[in-house]
Formats: C-alpha cells, structure tokens, sequence
C-alpha cells in the first residue's frame, strides 16, 4: 500500500500531546470471538506502569475468554473485576474513573443491556475527562446506538501481514479500523498493522494513496455518527 | 503454673497430641494414661504405636494453643497486675501485694484452680519467690505448693534436676554425672560449676538457671499490654430499622479513638441488638489500615441493606478490627495527592460491593500449560514470585475452559484443513506451530496427553491458538482431539 501516514486522532500514541484529555473511546468489534479490539485499544494506551482496571461481566468472559497476561504487549498490573451484570460493569467502571492512579480503564459489556444509554456514556466520559484517564469500552453482539462515547470505533481482523521468516505462518496482525463518529476528530477508515516488538501500529488509509486532504491539520470537525 | 487443654476424652484411654515431624508425626503431647504407657512426646506416632496398639492420635493446633494461652495471660489479671507467658504452657503471674486481697496465698491457689476448672482446665500451681523456683514446683512439687522467702532451698533440694528449665543435652550431661536432684547440684562447690560451664548459655548453663531459682540472681515478670478494645456504640431511645442515620457519627467518633490511639484498622463489625434478643452484623474490610470515617462510611453503602431489622434495633455498635498501627505520611512537599492510598480505596470499594474474590490481580507463574501460567491473587498482596520469560508468542485472551472444534477435513501434518468452532465453519488458510507442551508429571493425572498449539489464521483473518490433545496411537485415549484455547489480537 502507500505511504505511512498518521491521522491526527492516532498522532503520537503512548506519547500523547499534553494538550488532549483521556476519555471515554467505544470500540465495537467486528465478532465477539475478534480479539483485534482488545488488542488495538491495549495499543493506544499511554506508556505508563500504572495498573489497568479491567472489568468484565460474565458473557464477555464466557464467550470471549479473560484478558490472558502472557500476551499483553506489555507487563503492567492489572486488576481484574469479574461481574455479571451490566449495572455493575458500569458501576464499577465509574467508581475506578475516580482513581487518577490507574492507567486505564477498560470494560467489556455484552450486547446492548437497558443500563448501557445515553446518560450511562455520558458520566463514563465525564468522569474520564475529569480525571484524565483513558477509558475503553468493548462492546460485543453490540449494535451502535446512542452513545456519549467521544470516539467510537469498529475494529475488525484482516488477514496478517506475510512473515518475515516462514510463508506459511501468519506475521503481524492487521486489523480494519473504521472510526465511525468522532468528537475530536475526523471519522475515517484505516488498515493498521501492528508491530508487536515495537508495541505501534503503523496505519495505512484504507483506500490506499490519494491526495492529501486540503481540510487535514486544520481544526477537527465534529462528525455525525 | 501449668495448664494443659482437656477436651475431656475418658482419663483411662491413652490419647496423644501429634505434630508433623521431619519423618512424619510426632507426639506433641500425651495424656496421663499415655505417659503411664511409656509414651515420650516427641517421638514418632508410628514407633508409640507399636508400644501401645490401643493409642488415640489427635492433631494438636499449636498455633491455636499459643493464642488461646496468650488470652489465658489476659483473663489471669483478674488476680495480679503483671502476667506474662511463660513457654508454651506456662503462665507466671507476680502476685507480690495481690495475695492478701484473696485471703492469703493458700486461697488465692484454691480460688485460681477453682476458677480454671470452671474454664475446663487443669492447672498445677505453685507459689514461690522467684520464677524459677515457681516453675520447678509446679511442675515438679506437691499440688498448690506453697514456698516461703528463705525456704528455696529446702523446697527446691529434692526435686530433679528437670526442674532447672534446662536443655535436653545438659539434663544428659548432669544425670551421667551423678548429679540426679537439684540438692545435689547446690551441693557441688560453686567454683567446680562455674568452671565447667563457663562457656554454656543460659540454656544449658546449671549454675546461672540455679541462681535464677534462688533468687540470686534477677528475672522480672515482664507484663504485655492488651490491646485496647475500640468500639463505639449508639444507644437509641426507640427501636429504629434503619442504622444509616447513624453511621457517618459511629465513623467519625471510632476514627476519633483510632487516631488518638495512632492505629488504623482493617475490618469493621457493624453490630444491631434487636429488641427481640436476636443479634444481626455486618463486616466490612479493607485493603490497608484506615482511619478515614467518609471512607469507612462508604464501604457499607450497600450492605446494610441487608440487615433483617425485624422487630427494629435500639443498640448499635460499631467495632474496629485487625488494628495496625499507621502512621499519617505525607508523599510529597507540595501536598499532592497520595496515588497509593487512591488505588487501596478504590479496591476496598470494589470488593466492599461485589465481593473479595470478584476482584483479583493475575500474576504469572512458573508453567508452561497456558491456564496455569496464570494464578489469581488478591488485588494488593505482595507478587510471590515472578514468572517465566514467554518466549514464544501467546494470544491475547484465554478461554477458561478450552473448547472443541469438530474436524471437518484433517491432514496429517499440521491443524486441520477446516474445521468447526461454534458453529461456523473456519478454514485454515495459515498456521504457524506446532509448539508441544508436555503434561506436568508432578501434577497431572497419570494419563494426561501432551499438547500441540498451533496459531491459525482463517479465511477472514481471525487468528485462533489451537491445539490437538495427544498424538495417534500414545496409549492414552482414542483418536486426539482438537481444542480451541485462545485468540490472538
């Protein structure tokens, strides 16, 4: 594909500009058996040692397994919350928003449960901007219907990229990143590559090279989604 | 004095007290009928059987035993002042100036014996002036003896050298000398004694432990301080069914108590006298020791709830538990905010409302088979130890049970050609592995089959971590079986 060029929702992950809050990110993917969300939103996290508070209610846990450790890209704690319900998911994510020593929170709500609406998102991502830690939730079997959430994204695996050693065995993962509605920034599609040794996803416009957009680097516009 | 725990078994039956030895159990403790029997404690309960087919083994709690010895200390102030423990079976109580307030010695030791009894206890007391010369007649002297201030001698003269609280290879050492009663050691010239063991501690040192008995030289009682109990309580004029009124008062007056006394507490026990007689709590804990009331406070948000008031409650009281001392530290000059004491906060919070073991820090561990890679300890204790360097890659999530995949077309190298995993038909387009995980002997059921993890990619690119149980013919089971485990980012 073309050349590699950053979006300004992705510029400098890890190592943000101070200038732009945390918040509250959904992401939706593609299969509730797709791990690439997980993997993408573990991505974007900052470089700190701070523990990540990850909860998860009983059919994420059932259906798509627990957060194993071995694989993260990086070895911070993690403290795991094992619920079964939804309220609580919300709830327990709430209550560790309040807790600036996390590095970030992560939650995973099955479907599209009655506790989930508008204001639930809404103080989820009021209260990840007010204490500056980065929030994710990945929603499984979910549909995208209302939500606060200020970037909200639809992640899906891609076939690999070949491997450097061995044409049969799969290589870096390759995930389709479509950020459907955005707060901050401009809602696009891309195919991402992520580079495990160098815990960094490398992005490629999903339409391969075009022109440079004359509205690129100006001020982000707000996006229906 | 000397107590022994009497679970009142028959007095006729010979029942001991074991403990795990180095070459299995060992006798703690034996009864009368046992020691009659011949049987030594701390020899092995194999051995003692043989001498006494009939025996009774029981497992001591000696942890137990220390505890409860060490609230004996406590509740033997009811007599004297200072009372420390003595051993593991001792109490020693300074009684100077209490006797009289009992009628005299002879009376305060009926009065003790009677009270322990009531307790279910034996004792065997003895009164003397120093510690030494108490121990050796309570254990070695008549029943209740009694020794005056200048009798040590007289009274200490015919008992065993035992009752010099020495050690076993010395006790050894003065029997092969000949020297079988403490008379006999007193009548041996001081300067022989002192010569001999020069070098011996205290322990094994006849001369020194001889002085102590007389008196010569000095070994005070030194008493420890229980700990005070902190509670504070509501008394209410009418019964009422709701405490939640109360609790922010309860939480600032026991923090209050807590702060003068410079400790923090761990638990709290939140406890309603119902006019009925009938007695409900509610127990709440924390991660660290606090002493916050709008922290305590918030830990019972949603349990007191569950109190039944029945009939309504007219008695609160609010007591502290597992008290540590803290101390107020301050992390940084320009008074920052403590991220530590925010992350315990929010743990406490967490487990307050869905329980201790819905939250839990994964650590790694020394394994190769993936689901014990990874144990599951409590949120803030101390990492055991630190787990093994993964080489090789791992998915991303685990599924705690392994599922199985239905082979639609095998192939004789390598995962399956297709196959189905809930329902939907994945076909394997690349696959990288086999990595072979070998069942761990020392743990697993004879019988258990190796394991072959591949990391497949299908048609769409969802990358799966797959294994085949066992290989054709192992002699462990029929054909091997395909499990899905994990899933790759």
């Amino acid at each position: 594909m073309g050349s590699l060029r950053m979006h300004k929702a992705l510029v400098g992950q890890g190592k943000r500009p101070a200038m732009v809050p945390h918040t509250l990110s959904e992401a939706f993917p593609s299969h509730p058996t797709d791990a690439s969300a997980v993997g993408f939103a573990l991505s974007r996290l900052p470089c700190t040692n701070a523990p990540i508070l990850w909860v998860q209610d009983r059919l994420s846990r059932k259906e798509a397994g627990r957060p194993a450790l071995a694989g993260m890209p990086t070895d911070r704690p993690v403290i795991m919350v094992d619920l079964s319900r939804a309220a609580d998911v919300l709830w327990a994510m709430e209550d560790g928003l309040r807790c600036r020593s996390l590095g970030a929170v992560i939650g995973e709500i099955w479907g599209d449960p009655p506790s989930l609406d508008f204001t639930a998102t809404k103080r989820l991502a009021m209260r990840a901007e007010a204490a500056d830690v980065p929030c994710w939730l990945i929603r499984r079997a979910a549909s995208p219907d209302l939500s606060a959430a200020r970037d909200r994204w639809r992640i899906a695996s891609l076939p690999s990229a070949p491997h450097p050693h061995d044409a049969q065995a799969p290589g870096a993962p390759r995930w389709t990143l479509d950020l459907f509605r955005s707060r901050r920034a401009k809602p696009g599609q891309w195919m991402a590559t992520y580079d495990r040794a160098a815990d960094r996803v490398d992005l490629t416009d999903a339409a391969g090279d075009r022109t440079l957009d004359p509205r690129e680097g100006a001020a982000g516009r707000r996006a229906a989604g | 004095m000397r107590e022994r725990q009497g679970d009142a078994p028959p007095d006729d039956v010979p029942v001991v007290l074991a403990r795990e030895g180095q070459h299995g159990p060992v006798i703690h403790a034996a009864n009368r009928t046992a020691r009659i029997e011949g049987i030594l404690p701390g020899s092995r309960v194999v051995d003692m059987r043989a001498i006494c087919p009939e025996l009774q083994v029981a497992y001591a709690d000696v942890a137990g035993d220390h505890a409860a010895l060490d609230r004996l200390v406590l509740w033997a102030r009811r007599w004297c002042p200072w009372t420390v423990r003595d051993g593991n079976d001792g109490i020693i109580l300074d009684t100077t100036g209490a006797d009289h307030l009992w009628g005299g010695e002879a009376a305060m030791l009926i009065e003790m014996e009677t009270q322990l009894s009531l307790l279910g206890l034996t004792a065997r007391l003895a009164v003397a002036p120093t510690w030494g010369a108490a121990w050796a007649l309570a254990r070695f002297g008549p029943v209740r003896a009694i020794c005056g201030p200048d009798e040590a001698y007289f009274k200490l003269g015919p008992l065993p050298v035992a009752g010099l609280r020495l050690d076993n290879s010395t006790l050894l050492l003065l029997r092969r000398l000949g020297l079988k009663t403490i008379g006999a050691v007193m009548d041996v010239p001081r300067l022989s004694l002192t010569r001999r063991f020069v070098k011996a501690g205290l322990q094994a040192n006849p001369l020194m432990r001889l002085d102590q008995a007389m008196g010569k030289q000095a070994e005070p009682v030194s008493s420890v301080d229980a700990k005070p109990v902190i509670r504070v309580q509501a008394r209410l004029p009418e019964p009422i069914f709701d405490p939640t009124p109360y609790l922010p008062d309860l939480c600032e007056d026991l923090c209050e108590q807590l702060k003068q006394a410079g400790q923090g507490c761990r638990r709290l026990h939140l406890t309603v006298y119902k006019t009925d007689g009938d007695v409900s709590h509610v127990d709440v804990a924390t991660a660290a020791p606090t002493r916050d009331p709008a922290h305590l406070h918030s830990l019972f948000r949603d349990k007191v709830e569950r109190i039944n008031p029945g009939f309504g409650f007219d008695l609160i009281t609010l007591a502290a538990g597992a008290v540590e001392e803290m101390q107020d530290k301050q992390i940084c000059l320009d008074g920052g905010s403590d991220d530590d004491l925010h992350l315990t906060r929010l743990i406490d919070r967490l487990s307050a409302k869905f329980g201790p073991h819905a939250v839990t820090r994964p650590v790694l561990r020394q394994s190769h088979v993936p689901e014990r890679a990874e144990a599951q300890i409590a949120a803030l204790a101390a990492h055991p130890d630190k787990g093994a360097v993964m080489t090789k890659e791992r998915p991303l999530r685990l599924l705690d049970h392994p599922e199985e995949v239905r082979v639609l077309y095998a192939v004789p190298e390598g995962p399956p050609a297709q196959f189905i995993w809930r329902r939907q038909t994945h076909r394997v387009a690349r696959y990288a592995g086999p990595e072979r995980i070998a069942p761990e002997w020392w743990k697993d059921r004879p019988g258990t089959r190796l394991r072959d993890y591949f990391k497949v990619e299908d048609q769409t690119g969802q990358r799966l971590w797959l294994y085949r149980e066992g290989l054709h013919e192992d002699g462990r089971g029929g054909n091997p079986r395909w499990f899905v485990h994990g899933l790759f980012a």
